[in-house]
């Protein structure tokens, strides 16, 4: 087990390296010049350009750019500063993070908490009219784009009803929260409903369940324990990697319910070629990913524990 | 369609009752006087941005930075609405030969944190701003002062031998005199952009932290900011100008997007909006009723050529006749009424509304539609090469439509090919005209720096000027430009421009389209909301209801 961990802290490195590298690359393959982008239409002269590109940094050489921003990260904790506002990389993630941490927090327990139960009545009732009405009821909410599921709630709930504020205000309360926290999870609650319904139903029919009720065991420990340990299995599998998609997948939710949080970053990034930022955010994503799917793999040995690690 | 119906009687039905709990709230607790009454000391709540940068105040160049700075920051002069001059630092700002300017300051002026405005505040800030070692994307604004190429060489790496402009003389504690290397009739209303603001003592002990927290000398003091949030001002009561606030503070909150503050707007949450987004637009005169605003500003759009490229520069340079035609076969009134929702005015020349010296009709018949005589002029002007045009436009700035449609317009028109040529973004159209890589023709836009008419022409259509990146040049244009530019009064220089304005047309060097316009609102807690001919909110005019 130790060994085990061992070797995937080890693996996470190169992984890390890779995909900063390859993030690095294509921002600055990206056709635009960042800096030239801040003048507009009126143009700046040479001078003047040259001057804030030497003081970023924008004019050495792509690798000394990389090993100078890598040196940064690992050594001094330190990701760079913005091209526009010279506000230091980490501040403005550690702007957005911790919205966007309670914004994918909230989706995550929603989408656990309903998902799974929806899966487990559907999949104890296998083909019966509970059955069909989650089945289709998941997939309306598959089918409805984000975009369209955000408006009609905000439709319903802000201006007709009244019961919520259409935005989330900058002061970013909980109760705000949960309306783009209901669209954010909601795919994800589909697919976790589903993925449970069909476990459960698949192992409804094998061997071990038939011994457990044979031995006379009561319901409640048969489908408690025998029957959903081992058919979670799946279903946590999809909730772990899902954490890292709803850590930076949420560009659409946060912009429909103006937050200002992970996703609008990325997307701003972009547009703006801030490389640095985009790169730290990716960092910081790609650790929560491999952290995640390390939990995960661990998780398994606890569920079956006919899964071990050497 | 049962469903339809039904939906709506639901509607209905939700907002009769609103409608009468609101009345029933509204008789008990605030009463008929409450909601006239104005709060002098009431805070008000506008839309805005992230600034881009820091704020600077010889780099705040985009509208969400600069719509904070104009608060925090008076300049000398600023302008009215027909494009005079308002003294508001100032006490005089005078010149007999428009080469040596003479300043008085006001007596009494303070910073926000109490120190004197003096005439070294004006000095120092413009040395500072000018000097190439500080980067500030403003720095040419000084560059008709004398002594501007050695605080400020244009070329790359090129060090600067001096830290101080030669042509700035303190006189007293509240006289200063400028010298430029050549005369500018209206240098005096250059004076009103934000470059020229002075700044306080405290901003060269520590420049990072001054850009986070500004000491202006404007109407309003930096109270806060909150990163991607929001940043507070509130009322300086020390303030001696003309423009005194007339509420006790801004916030200026940030939106993810038009359509979110757009809500916010309508719930109650937010006071003003200063841009409606497009899904709103046609709706938004019926929702705000006379709070909704439209209002014509000084910028303008233009399809601008690319005298470079093969198609027009190659075997011979293109006869302007063939972009008279071109500009002849787009139909501007029916594009802005229906695709542009209205939100601008079809343009009659070069220089925009507002700006001294604007004429209407200055094109003449080239921006009128009519085929017939488009197809006429073409022909005459020895054709389209190759039958084919592009217009090269950024994706992310909402000008796909437009483009289309101009597109269409020139194809029915003349049957001559017309494609849209997109980039993904700003960034890369801007790279793609600064490396002459524009294949036919890009569609451009200017926002008045200065409300004289000189800003519309010799900043765009001047040889290697800032905003001239098509290349177009004409000596005979330029001779005419300089001999503006020398004129010894400002009245004559504006005539001056504007006799070349009506020549442009001989030219061509680029297409008229329309005037920008102001489609904003705001909420029924305030009143007196106006905007400026830069398109920007008058904070200082907003009354706040109790």
């Amino acid at each position: 087990m130790g060994r085990y961990v061992a070797r995937r802290l080890l693996q996470m490195i190169p992984v890390f390296f890779g995909t900063t590298l390859l993030i690095f690359l294509m921002v600055y393959s990206l056709p635009g010049d960042p800096v030239a982008g801040l003048f507009g239409d009126k143009g700046a002269d040479p001078a003047t350009l040259e001057a804030i590109r030497h003081k970023l940094g924008l004019d050495q050489p792509l690798w000394k750019q990389y090993w100078d921003y890598m040196t940064g990260i690992i050594l001094h904790f330190d990701f760079g500063t913005q091209i526009r506002n010279d506000r230091p990389v980490t501040d403005v993630l550690g702007d957005a993070f911790p919205v966007t941490l309670q914004l994918a927090a909230l989706a995550f327990v929603f989408e656990m908490v309903f998902g799974v139960t929806l899966g487990i009545v559907a999949g104890l009732k296998a083909g019966r009219l509970a059955d069909n009405v989650i089945l289709i009821f998941t997939l309306l909410i598959i089918s409805i784009p984000v975009f369209v599921l955000g408006f009609l709630i905000k439709m319903v709930f802000a201006f007709q009803l009244g019961w919520m504020e259409p935005n989330v205000s900058n002061d970013q309360l909980l109760s705000e929260m949960i309306a783009p926290a209901v669209v954010l999870g909601g795919l994800s609650l589909a697919y976790v409903a589903r993925l449970t319904r069909t476990s459960m139903a698949e192992n409804l029919r094998a061997d071990y369940m038939r011994t457990a009720i044979a031995k006379g065991l009561p319901k409640r420990r048969v489908i408690g324990v025998h029957l959903m340990r081992n058919s979670m299995i799946p279903v946590i599998t999809f909730l772990g990697t899902d954490i890292g998609a709803l850590m930076g997948g949420a560009v659409v939710t946060e912009g429909i319910f103006n937050i200002k949080g992970v996703g609008g970053l990325i997307y701003e990034s972009i547009t703006r070629r801030e490389g640095s930022t985009l790169v730290g955010l990716v960092t910081i994503l790609v650790v929560v990913y491999l952290v995640t799917s390390l939990l995960i793999d661990l998780l398994y040995a606890v569920l079956d524990p006919r899964i071990r690690y050497a | 369609m049962r469903g339809a119906k039904s939906a709506k009687w639901v509607v209905g039905a939700i907002v009769v009752a609103l409608a009468a709990t609101a009345c029933g709230g509204g008789k008990s607790d605030s009463g008929k006087g409450g909601a006239g009454a104005i709060d002098p000391n009431g805070i008000f709540t506008i839309e805005n941005g992230e600034p881009e940068k820091p704020l600077y105040t010889g780099d705040t160049m985009e509208s969400y930075g600069s719509a904070v700075m104009k608060g925090l920051y008076s300049t000398l002069v600023d302008y009215k609405a027909d494009g005079s001059l308002e003294m508001v630092n100032a006490e005089s700002v005078s010149t007999t030969d428009s080469k040596t300017w003479t300043v008085k300051l006001k007596q009494g002026w303070t910073f926000h944190d109490g120190t004197p405005v003096t005439s070294k505040s004006y000095v120092d800030a413009w040395n500072w701003n000018a000097n190439v070692n500080n980067a500030m994307g403003l720095a040419s604004w000084f560059a008709d002062i004398k002594g501007f190429d050695k605080v400020h060489p244009e070329a790359e790496g090129a060090k600067p031998t001096a830290d101080k402009l030669e042509g700035l003389k303190i006189v007293d504690d509240s006289t200063f005199t400028i010298e430029l290397s050549k005369a500018v009739p209206y240098f005096g209303h250059k004076l009103a952009y934000i470059s020229f603001a002075p700044l306080a003592e405290s901003f060269y002990k520590d420049t990072k932290a001054a850009g986070q927290a500004p000491v202006g000398n404007g109407p309003y003091k930096f109270k806060s900011w909150d990163h991607k949030k929001q940043i507070e001002v509130v009322r300086y009561d020390g303030y001696k100008g003309p423009n005194k606030a007339k509420n006790g503070g801004v916030v200026f909150k940030n939106y993810t997007g038009l359509e979110a503050a757009y809500e916010d707007l309508k719930s109650g949450n937010l006071d003003v909006i200063t841009q409606v987004g497009p899904k709103d637009l046609p709706v938004y005169r019926q929702d705000l009723g006379d709070r909704a605003v439209d209002q014509p500003y000084s910028a303008i759009q233009t399809i601008a050529v690319a005298f470079y490229a093969d198609q027009w520069s190659k075997p011979k340079p293109v006869d302007p006749r063939v972009i008279q035609g071109l500009s002849m076969a787009i139909d501007r009134a029916t594009i802005t009424k229906t695709v542009l929702n209205g939100t601008r005015e079809p343009a009659t020349g070069w220089v925009a509304k507002g700006v001294l010296g604007y004429q209407e009709n200055a094109a003449g018949d080239v921006t009128k539609y009519d085929p017939a005589k488009a197809k006429e002029l073409i022909k005459a002007g020895g054709g389209v090469p190759g039958n084919k045009i592009s217009i090269q436009f950024n994706a992310d700035g909402g000008h796909k439509e437009w483009v289309e449609a101009v597109c269409n317009s020139i194809q029915q028109a003349t049957s001559i090919q017309c494609v849209g040529d997109s980039k993904p973004d700003f960034q890369a159209d801007l790279t793609a005209r600064k490396t002459k890589q524009v294949k036919s023709f890009y569609r451009s836009g200017w926002v008045l720096d200065y409300p004289v008419n000189a800003n519309f022409i010799s900043d765009l259509f001047r040889t290697g000027a800032g905003g001239n990146q098509g290349g177009f040049s004409n000596k005979e244009l330029d001779a005419k430009i300089a001999a503006a530019d020398s004129a010894a009064t400002l009245d004559e220089s504006v005539k001056a421009y504007q006799a070349i304005e009506k020549e442009l047309v001989n030219y061509m060097p680029s297409i008229p389209m329309w005037y920008y316009k102001v489609n904003a609102g705001y909420s029924e807690k305030v009143s007196g909301v106006k905007f400026g001919q830069d398109g920007e909110p008058i904070l200082t005019g907003v009354e706040v209801h109790k």
